[in-house]
């Protein structure tokens, strides 16, 4: 089977205008929304308590809210529906540093009388920790970015490095306004999700630079515009059909995975489709604005190569014995 | 044409499903024998909590520690002093005997990284900052060890506990199932057992219910309630007689109306001086205090040798042993705090063991499926690569002794869709080799080696992404770092070796059939 038609180069390049537009379009509405709504904080950065509580039947929701309010510590707690009436969770923000006396406990003798009940979780994360874990997540996109920034401008050029990473950074700021717009909880797993994209949408990108640098070394072809248009369209089928195989996998995991994981899934399903696309519309046509230059990076890539068969030789002539 | 059959590539692939089939097959039988993976506490349920220790407190207690020696040291060698009081970090005493100047601080010099200021026979102690950083390590390393020797005897299942960073704790307990487990657990967890023998002092014994707690302090007193009715007060004298740390033993025994009660021994230097206390102060009270509240306060009648007591204060049996425990295992020297919890009741880990094993199984079955109706055989020899991945992710985790937690699930389960990425990448090539009218051969060997800098890019930067994930991440995120690391790296011997040899062992057969639809999807012969 087939479906990318073979031999056929589409002009990405002369099209990459509208679609930058787009992309920016996109971004700033992300931006807004992140700002004028904010980040969602789940426990794990901002501290508090979660109570996951699955009853026989469907839960009274309104009776619970009512019970759980009598002790002002809850008077602002959120009860939510988690997957399906039957269980809900139970959030607030305060948390207790006692060992002994748990809020999961209090909860549950609170919520006596609302029907039959069993607590199935309950997270408690104090305030101290949320900031620890916050800090270190900012750390670990940060270093990660650098070490990716790093590996490229070493394999590739600086120019490839800075295109990839203002794509890994169009990715995620989308993600995070998706992740504002469907008020998902950001907790470590959507953490661990964002990371995820980072390597992902890095991979597609990387691959098309792979084909470009290929192109420029081998081909006779001086035209950025060509060469870029000619890789993305050869690893077109590529890009789209892994991009598909793996769409499929979150798709399951989304729906299929359980409320936990729901939000990890969909943070994925979002950054897998703009991770594509950011690949093929917004990284390359970065290098075209780098100022790319094919004619000094076939040099520089030349005189690699001569150093290289030049080190070869003085080996081989050190082996013989000659030197 | 090249002879097919074996080849080196397919010789390690086949070793490495022999490895990955053999060591993941403990954790699939759940075999008695063999290194298994663990399941985490969010897939099997159970308790994580994250402790801080409070060390000031522990500061306080060693302050206190070396009041007590001072006291006795002083009642021994009959140095009077007075108002001996802590405050706080710091103590102070007036020795009233000026002649026993030399003795007071030869003793007191002989106490390590205690800070001696002196105005005239007013004494203010402190501790230097090296001793109140060891003091601060010691507490730390010492609440792991206590805590982990009371979950040990507490019998559950494979507790751990660990320190954490500079000055946390880490508890897992997969063993608990129910929140009255989890409760007894943490009260256990959190019980100082800080036992102590008080004085009581005789001259403000009645005043116990008008004087506030800083007026008691100025007297060099505190005021503790009653372990049976909190209601009731008792004055005591702040510096103890003697404290746990001299105890040996705790045992859960009995007393005359049958009520459980524990009976404690000293060691002989406690023993000594409980012996002489008792026999110093025949008539006077004797307070015995846990975690400041105090369960009795009988009258010495008589010297008490042998350095032996008992705790009685109506407990249950199932208290009582705790207590016991608690003793046994030592006083916490600083009371820890919690900084976070995270309990999974099981039946809720079974309900994400099951909703994300459909995930996996449905992706999976997705993806090898789209592979096989777009390459032909070979997607087959692709998704052969695949399933070897799956086992060797498993094997290597079960070698390490790693833990499966839900993150890491999702991470398998996104392994499955990034590993057929490298045999995308070099069916596409080999398909571009073909249009241009490479022969099979030549296509196979130029495919591999024209998509080997693209696979091996990506992963590489995946794999730090992974990396730094599980040097920042906690808990369940580092599962998923690691499986997806190990995915990634086990990709790159299944799919771009694995696969290779499988072709390479094909190819005479390939190269007769000629059929390129069968084998790779395409139309049209091959050469």
């Amino acid at each position: 089977m087939q479906i990318f038609s073979k031999d056929k180069t589409y002009n990405f390049m002369g099209k990459s205008l509208p679609f930058i537009i787009l992309s920016l379009l996109v971004i700033i509405s992300s931006y807004i929304i992140l700002g004028s709504k904010g980040l969602n904080y789940g426990i794990d950065f901002a501290g508090g308590t979660i109570v996951q509580v699955k009853y026989e039947g469907a839960a009274p929701i309104d009776k619970m809210r009512k019970q759980i309010a009598v002790d002002k510590m809850f008077a602002k707690a959120s009860i939510t529906e988690f997957g399906s009436p039957d269980e809900v969770v139970i959030r607030f923000m305060s948390s207790s540093d006692s060992v002994q006396e748990d809020l999961g406990d209090i909860i549950t003798e609170l919520l006596q009388g609302t029907g039959s009940f069993e607590v199935r979780r309950v997270d408690i994360v104090g305030p101290k920790v949320g900031g620890e874990l916050r800090e270190k997540g900012i750390m670990a996109m940060i270093v990660s970015i650098f070490a990716i920034l790093i590996y490229i401008t070493i394999r590739f050029e600086w120019r490839f490095a800075i295109a990839s990473i203002l794509a890994l950074i169009h990715d995620i700021s989308i993600a995070m306004g998706a992740i504002v717009l469907f008020n998902v909880d950001v907790n470590l797993d959507i953490l661990a999700a964002l990371l995820t994209l980072l390597g992902y949408s890095l991979n597609d990108t990387i691959i098309v630079f792979d084909r470009i640098r290929e192109e420029v070394k081998n081909s006779k072809r001086f035209d950025l515009f060509e060469i870029i248009n000619f890789s993305i369209s050869k690893t077109l089928s590529r890009t789209l059909l892994t991009s598909l195989t793996t769409f499929f996998v979150v798709l399951t995991l989304w729906a299929f995975g359980g409320e936990i994981i729901h939000g990890f899934g969909l943070t994925l399903l979002i950054g897998i489709l703009v991770g594509t696309y950011s690949s093929i519309f917004v990284a390359s046509p970065m290098l075209k604005w780098l100022k790319f230059n094919v004619e000094d990076y076939k040099k520089k890539e030349a005189m690699k190569e001569k150093r290289k068969i030049d080190k070869e030789k003085m080996r081989a002539q050190y082996e013989q014995g000659i030197v | 044409m090249r002879k097919g059959g074996l080849n080196y590539r397919l010789v390690i692939f086949f070793l490495a499903i022999v490895f990955g089939v053999g060591l993941s097959a403990p954790t699939f039988l759940q075999t008695e024998k063999g290194a298994k993976i663990s399941l985490g506490l969010d897939l099997q349920g159970g308790l994580y909590m994250l402790l801080g220790v409070k060390t000031d407190e522990a500061i306080k207690s060693k302050i206190k520690s070396i009041a007590s020696s001072i006291k006795f040291f002083t009642d021994d060698n009959d140095i009077i002093i007075d108002d001996l009081k802590i405050n706080e970090e710091r103590l102070s005493l007036i020795l009233v005997d000026p002649d026993e100047e030399k003795n007071l601080d030869e003793m007191l010099n002989k106490i390590p990284g205690l800070v001696l200021e002196k105005e005239k026979l007013n004494y203010d102690l402190s501790l230097n900052e090296l001793e109140k950083e060891a003091t601060k390590q010691y507490a730390i390393n010492q609440a792991v060890e206590t805590i982990r020797n009371r979950l040990d005897q507490f019998g559950l299942a494979e507790p751990n506990v660990a320190r954490q960073g500079e000055d946390k704790i880490l508890v897992e307990l997969p063993g608990i199932k129910t929140g009255e487990d989890e409760q007894r657990a943490r009260e256990l967890i959190a019980k100082a057992a800080h036992l102590q023998m008080m004085t009581v002092d005789e001259l403000r014994s009645d005043r116990a219910y008008d004087m506030s707690d800083a007026e008691a302090s100025e007297y060099g007193d505190v005021i503790l309630p009653d372990a049976r009715n909190s209601k009731q007060k008792h004055v005591l004298k702040e510096v103890p007689i003697l404290d746990g740390s001299m105890l040996t033993d705790a045992k859960v025994g009995f007393d005359q109306m049958n009520q459980p009660v524990i009976n404690f021994s000293l060691n002989s230097e406690g023993g000594k001086i409980f012996g002489d206390f008792t026999g110093k102060n025949v008539g006077a009270h004797l307070a015995i205090v846990l975690d400041d509240k105090v369960y009795s306060a009988p009258v010495i009648r008589e010297r008490i040798g042998g350095g032996s007591g008992q705790i009685s204060g109506g407990f249950t049996l199932e208290e009582a042993s705790d207590v016991a425990i608690a003793l046994r295992s030592g006083a916490l020297l600083a009371p820890v705090k919690l900084l976070e919890k995270r309990s999974v009741g099981p039946s809720l880990g079974a309900d994400s063991i099951r909703s994300s094993m459909i995930a996996l199984a449905l992706g999976f079955l997705l993806v090898v499926i789209f592979m096989v109706v777009y390459y032909g055989l070979a997607g087959i020899i692709a998704n052969i690569a695949l399933i070897a991945n799956l086992f060797i992710v498993l094997a290597v985790m079960a070698l390490f002794g790693a833990t499966l937690t839900l993150p890491g699930m999702a991470g398998i389960v996104l392994t499955v869709g990034m590993a057929v990425d490298a045999n995308v990448i070099i069916n596409e090539r080999i398909r571009e080799l073909f249009r241009q009218g490479s022969s099979i051969q030549k296509a196979v060997e130029k495919g591999y080696d024209n998509a080997m800098s693209a696979i091996l890019d990506a992963n590489i930067t995946t794999l730090l992404a992974s990396i730094v994930l599980y040097a920042y991440g906690t808990g369940p995120i580092k599962g998923f770092a690691v499986t997806m690391s190990i995915g990634i790296l086990a990709s790159m011997l299944t799919a771009i070796l694995g696969t290779h040899g499988i072709y390479e062992f094909f190819m005479p057969r390939i190269e007769k059939s000629k059929n390129l639809s069968l084998w790779f999807g395409i139309k049209g012969k091959g050469k």
